[in-house]
């Protein structure tokens, strides 16, 4: 029982770092998803933006647009204005039919396009985590919307209205928060980017390439450090749960310990029967954690598909076994040794 | 001092501390035991009896005085060479069994003999001391299915498992009925007369006692 209580305890930082990783592969991977979906092969952030991850302010001339596609090798460029919305999500505005001849338009799973100005389009996950169906009427920036149509998920953003409404709401007429450029050629896109460097000095500008590369976690400001602590704290967890589980161990066994050295165990036989005990429940809390974060992507996809989209990511289950590993260990230490260092007589005595 | 003796012990001290409290236990024990003896010691409480076993088993370094078992000196010994000595030249029986709680009588039996290093060879002198035993059908119970009689014969054979050259049993049947008692005694008796086992055993009863060649006894931590 207490083995398995500590199997138990050891497997919930096992799981909370692989849901940590999972969100945050999930998110990163949903936002490469949703912009290679867009079709373009560069975009122009505002002036005043951060990492790939923030958005800033919708600050771009939508005046640009036009400019751009005069430039030499643009086919064509559009403007999307963001505005967050609830946690890690946003509501993205465009023109419809620009949209559609840059990315081959959406999957429409139930209803249809944009018609009038406070429809909405949402995706799947959305419309499964919001329980809404196309023909419902959402209430979303404080306006009542009007949910058109239903699209497959992986294309510029989960809901999408029309750009001018986006605009009016966020006083932001004539201005859009990125803009997208489709070249003549996708092997164009670095020199048409050297070319608009030239052109709008002092605006990022990235090759898709480049902002799906940079949805990882070192580049999301602070995500690294705090996947490090989480890992810390999965250390001092797992330390913590087998000292304890690994003294209580010891002291239990006493008379045991006492026996096995009156038949010759030296004390390394005991310390590498206490440390291989404690490994095999941070072997067991790992494999555990691992059936744990599929049932926390279970429920998370249940109840949250649209917000956190999370993923199994296997490449840290060895990563999460070393770190539990290591604790283990290093909590195995002190009873170990203490066992290792009963005296034998004292313990063959031991009640 | 016989040449030939298993057990050659010379004015052993053992004192003990107790806090700052020097404590003697042994006060100078002079003992000789030839192999294949069987050696009865005898004595009230708190008269040194198990702390001369334990110097010989290994289990404490005697404080001063001349100890040699098995043509070994327990008095240079470090704490690694006794442990090593515990496997193959010691066999312990003690009054509560001390056998191990989640393990089959098999398992303890084969724990002894993996901390002694020998393999998983067949080994017909064992078998025929099983016999002896009268424990093969039980072999696959856990201690808390056998009786007291039963768990004590698994720990005679965890004893002899290894063929130690002295055989140490501490109050063998001080937890076990006269009928338990009698069939451990003739097995003990038996080891010795079949085996030439070197046997010494503690014991407060009379009739036990009378089971060895020769009765030894200690008061004040001295034989007397």
């Amino acid at each position: 029982m207490r083995s398995l209580l500590s199997i138990l305890l050891i497997a919930v930082p096992v799981t909370l770092i692989l849901c940590l990783i999972g969100l945050s592969t999930g998110l990163l991977e949903d936002g490469k998803t949703r912009s290679r979906g867009i079709g373009a092969d560069l975009m122009i952030r505002g002036s005043t933006s951060g990492s790939v991850a923030s958005f800033s302010a919708t600050s771009i001339p939508e005046a640009l647009v036009a400019r751009l596609e005069q430039q030499p090798h643009v086919q064509m460029a559009i403007g999307v204005v963001v505005h967050p919305f609830e946690v890690v999500l946003n509501v993205m505005g465009v023109d419809l039919d620009q949209f559609n001849r840059m990315s081959g338009g959406f999957t429409y799973l139930a209803g249809g396009p944009l018609r009038r100005p406070y429809d909405v389009l949402i995706d799947e996950y959305f419309a499964a985590q919001k329980h809404l169906k196309a023909g419902d009427t959402y209430r979303m920036l404080n306006h009542d919307w009007r949910i058109t149509g239903i699209i497959a998920g992986g294309k510029l953003s989960r809901i999408v209205v029309k750009k001018e409404v986006l605009q009016e709401l966020d006083a932001a007429t004539n201005k859009v928060t990125f803009i997208y450029v489709k070249c003549d050629r996708p092997s164009q896109a670095d020199e048409v980017k050297a070319q608009l460097q030239s052109l709008l000095p002092g605006y990022p500008i990235y090759t898709m390439e480049e902002v799906t590369s940079m949805f990882s976690v070192n580049n999301v400001q602070g995500l690294s450090q705090f996947i490090a602590v989480i890992v810390g704290i999965g250390v001092i967890i797992g330390f913590a749960v087998v000292c304890l589980s690994m003294y209580m161990a010891v002291l239990q066994r006493t008379r045991e310990i006492g026996i096995l050295k009156s038949l010759g165990a030296s004390n390394g036989f005991i310390l590498g029967m206490i440390l291989s005990e404690a490994l095999m429940m941070a072997l067991g809390g790992t494999a555990l954690g691992i059936l744990l974060s599929y049932g926390a992507t279970w429920l998370i996809h249940v109840f949250a598909p649209a917000a956190l989209p999370m993923a199994i990511v296997k490449t840290w289950w060895p990563i999460a076994g070393g770190v539990t590993m290591v604790g283990a260990a290093l909590g195995a230490l002190y009873p170990g040794l203490a066992a290792a260092r009963h005296d034998p007589i004292e313990a063959l005595a031991y009640e | 001092m016989s040449n030939g003796a298993i057990i050659e012990i010379r004015q052993l001290v053992k004192t003990y501390m107790a806090g700052r409290v020097p404590v003697p236990a042994l006060r100078g024990v002079d003992l000789t035991v030839e192999p294949g003896d069987f050696v009865s010691i005898i004595g009230p409480s708190g008269s040194g009896k198990s702390t001369l076993f334990h110097i010989i088993g290994g289990l404490t370094p005697p404080t001063s005085g001349h100890v040699r078992v098995a043509g070994q000196d327990m008095v240079t010994m470090t704490d690694g060479d006794r442990t090593r000595m515990r496997r193959r030249t010691i066999g312990f029986v003690f009054q509560k069994f001390n056998l191990l709680p989640n393990l089959t009588a098999r398992d303890n039996i084969a724990v002894a003999r993996f901390l002694g290093g020998f393999d998983h060879k067949p080994d017909p002198q064992f078998e025929e001391i099983l016999r002896l035993l009268g424990v093969e059908q039980r072999l696959d119970h856990k201690p808390s299915a056998l009786s007291g009689g039963e768990q004590q014969r698994i720990a005679i054979a965890r004893a002899v498992v290894n063929h130690p050259a002295i055989l140490l049993a501490d109050e063998p049947t001080g937890n076990l009925d006269s009928g338990n008692s009698n069939a451990v005694l003739e097995i003990l008796r038996g080891l010795n007369q079949r085996t030439g086992q070197t046997i010494l055993m503690i014991t407060h009863n009379p009739e036990a006692a009378s089971y060895g060649h020769r009765i030894v006894e200690m008061r004040d931590g001295r034989i007397v």
